[in-house]
């Protein structure tokens, strides 16, 4: 399975569903006990209060409740709205009719990697982790790899069914559905797309009980509507800050920082890090031909984490060049000498040119990425820097 | 001496902006075979001396061009992979980054039915050092010889590869296949190529986490290996859930983890590194034995 970071809620992701003609239960957003309250009155019966936040296992967490009437669920949407579910605040709630549930089916489609070909999933095995299913009961889960040229076709969706043993009465209801779901993820460039559960009512009908749908960040271009349903968490403010500058930044949970250019070497950077038995603060890409000011930026956005002990900066020049690396070093430290010591290695297109300009300038410079990670290492251990901040840490 | 380039390769680029003219003159002044350029509009012009087409079936017809490298932006490449498989041209080279996944779905099923190799997306592209460099890579870190090397990741290609030069071990040709998620040229098929390419002595396969290419390659090396072979995973530190930079590079659940890759590869008797440095001594012994 493979997820991305452009996540959709529940809501949002039932409202592209029922565009597309996917039964969906009647519901309404909240973000007041009041507002929850009139929803369930103009929603009528029995409904359910859901927490509205990007992570999975809500309802152990008790972020779901169901309510008989108005009142409950005033009761209800208080006591979900603000709660905090693996570290994030819960702003909203959908309020939904609660479906009339005779038995749960499990569908989804992501892409299998390995066959180069989305994959359909269908199981009776519903309201389960899909991945705990697939690790202990394999059997019970149906696979469909459709033709990403054609979609999936009427009898792929047929032979889902009977392979996952689905009831023969409601074989064209749920065959259907699978037919939209494909068709959705698709046209929203979806990487998951999953309705878990799927209920089949006690009237037989099927109707989505929650949905998942994750989009390709790469494909936001053309997702002019989903791109401004896309929420920033708290967290990965930074992240977005970083990626609106032109690098891609991942915040870890050490003490040295890195800087590098392509993601395999500073990937590679991070391992020497811990090879050196140290611990990155951060992975921080500045991409290929970085130029002096997206350097300068990178540094101040590593060195602005009061976590980081000491800085280390690997460049093997390609499209990147060593003097560019240089200058954008040198125009951080003229404006305020860092905090922290910082270490360099550099190598590759223009790396003398680099190491001149860096001359007399105080930082340590190392020529082997090794030999820059221990360094680095070794500095952040002694390093008087500011001690750890005393928040704690968020689970991802 | 070489597989899938070499100094008979006639090459056509694909996006002759800034960055196209501007690599298009750093191959040729490497002594690649620089044919033709193509950008819709442009036919019959010259961009620095190199003749211009509307169509790649025109620069085909007109040229003999038997490679494509792509520059075309993100929003364009795909619709430029397919012109060249549609040119039944046998190698295409795609360095453009961010082409939607369905979009190379899309691409994988075509070229499964087609008779190009697809070098890429979002990838420095492949060098048989000394003949033919089709890609942005800095040439000087590559010398001629004979370890075959692929690699998922860009400029720690150029970091592994400088490493070898240095040590006094040449290539036979570096396959820089690209980070995503879907890519033309998986790492087992690289493999395979390399292992049945009779210049090849040795080979380095440069993984990240992520998928499970390096596992599937580790099995075909375990049932068909016929050279020694050392491997190299970006990412062992890296935290499951986070995704570092590459598409590809994410770790799911168990799935796609540095751990199930290096038993992979040690089963099949293939040592891995710890570090990019500890690389040419391991090539050297594996050579040795």
């Amino acid at each position: 399975m493979f997820g991305w970071p452009v996540k959709l809620h529940e809501h949002q992701a039932k409202t592209v569903l029922a565009r597309a003609g996917i039964p969906i239960p009647r519901g309404r957003i909240a973000t007041t006990p009041d507002e929850a309250a009139n929803a369930a009155r103009e929603i009528g019966g029995r409904v359910a209060v859901k927490a509205q936040v990007h992570a999975g296992g809500r309802g152990k967490a008790g972020g779901i409740k169901l309510a008989d009437d108005p009142e409950t669920a005033r009761t209800a949407a208080r006591a979900i709205l603000g709660m905090d579910i693996k570290g994030l605040k819960v702003e909203k709630v959908y309020v939904e009719r609660a479906a009339k549930v005779r038995s749960e089916l499990y569908l989804g489609v992501t892409i299998d990697r390995d066959r180069r070909r989305p994959v359909v999933m269908l199981s009776t095995v519903g309201g389960m982790d899909i991945e705990e299913v697939a690790a202990t009961q394999p059997g019970r889960i149906a696979r469909g790899w459709p033709d990403p040229r054609l979609g999936l076709l009427p009898f792929e969706a047929r032979r889902l069914c009977f392979e996952a043993g689905v009831p023969k009465e409601l074989v064209a209801a749920v065959a259907a559905v699978a037919e939209r779901l494909y068709g959705v993820f698709v046209s929203a460039d979806a990487n998951l797309l999953e309705i878990n559960p799927l209920f089949v009512q006690e009237d037989g009908s099927v109707i989505a009980g929650d949905a998942k749908l994750d989009v390709d960040d790469s494909a936001l271009y053309r997702q002019t509507e989903l791109a401004t349903w896309k929420e920033t968490l708290a967290d990965e403010r930074l992240e977005e800050r970083a990626r609106a500058l032109g690098f891609s930044y991942v915040q870890l949970d050490g003490d040295v920082g890195v800087i590098g250019n392509g993601a395999g070497l500073v990937m590679s950077t991070l391992d020497a890090v811990r090879n050196a038995g140290g611990r990155a603060a951060n992975f921080l890409d500045v991409g290929g031909g970085a130029k002096a000011a997206v350097v300068k930026a990178a540094l101040e956005v590593v060195l602005s984490h009061p976590r980081v002990k000491s800085v280390l900066i690997n460049i093997f020049g390609g499209i990147t060049r060593g003097d560019e690396v240089a200058h954008g070093i040198v125009d951080v430290i003229r404006a305020q000498p860092p905090r922290v010591p910082l270490v360099i290695r550099l190598s590759g297109t223009e790396a003398q040119a680099g190491r001149t300009i860096l001359q007399g300038a105080p930082l340590v410079s190392r020529e082997t990425m090794d030999e820059a990670a221990s360094e680095a290492v070794r500095l952040a251990r002694s390093s008087q820097g500011a001690p750890p901040p005393s928040t704690p840490a968020r689970k991802p | 001496m070489s597989v899938l380039l070499n100094r008979n390769t006639r090459v056509l680029v694909q996006g002759m902006g800034r960055e196209g003219r501007f690599h298009a003159g750093r191959m040729r002044e490497y002594g690649t075979q620089v044919v033709a350029g193509v950008s819709p509009g442009s036919g019959g012009t010259d961009r620095d001396g190199i003749r211009m087409y509307d169509t790649v079936a025109a620069a085909v017809d007109a040229t003999g061009a038997n490679a494509s490298l792509i520059f075309v932006p993100a929003t364009g490449a795909a619709d430029a992979i397919l012109e060249s498989i549609d040119a039944d041209l046998p190698l295409v080279v795609c360095i453009t980054e961010g082409i939607p996944v369905h979009d190379m779905l899309k691409i994988a099923a075509v070229l499964a039915e087609s008779r190009t190799t697809l070098i890429g997306p979002n990838c420095p592209g492949a060098i048989t050092p000394g003949e033919c460099k089709i890609g942005i890579m800095p040439a000087e870190n590559f010398s001629p010889g004979s370890v075959g090397f692929v690699s998922r990741s860009g400029t720690l290609t150029y970091e592994i590869a400088d490493g070898l030069t240095r040590a006094g071990l040449g290539q036979s040709t570096c396959l820089g296949i690209g980070g995503d998620p879907i890519v033309g040229l998986p790492t087992p098929d690289a493999v395979r190529l390399l292992n049945e390419d009779p210049t090849t002595e040795a080979m380095v396969i440069v993984g990240e986490i992520g998928g499970s290419a390096e596992e599937k390659a580790a099995e075909y090396m375990r049932a068909f290996g016929r050279k020694p072979a050392v491997a190299f995973i970006a990412g062992r530190s890296a935290p499951p859930g986070k995704r570092m930079g590459h598409a590809g590079a994410i770790v799911q659940g168990d799935q796609g983890t540095a751990g199930s890759k290096v038993r992979a590869f040690e089963e099949a008797g293939i040592p891995v590194a710890n570090a990019p440095s500890e690389i040419p001594a391991l090539v050297r012994e594996a050579l040795r034995a």
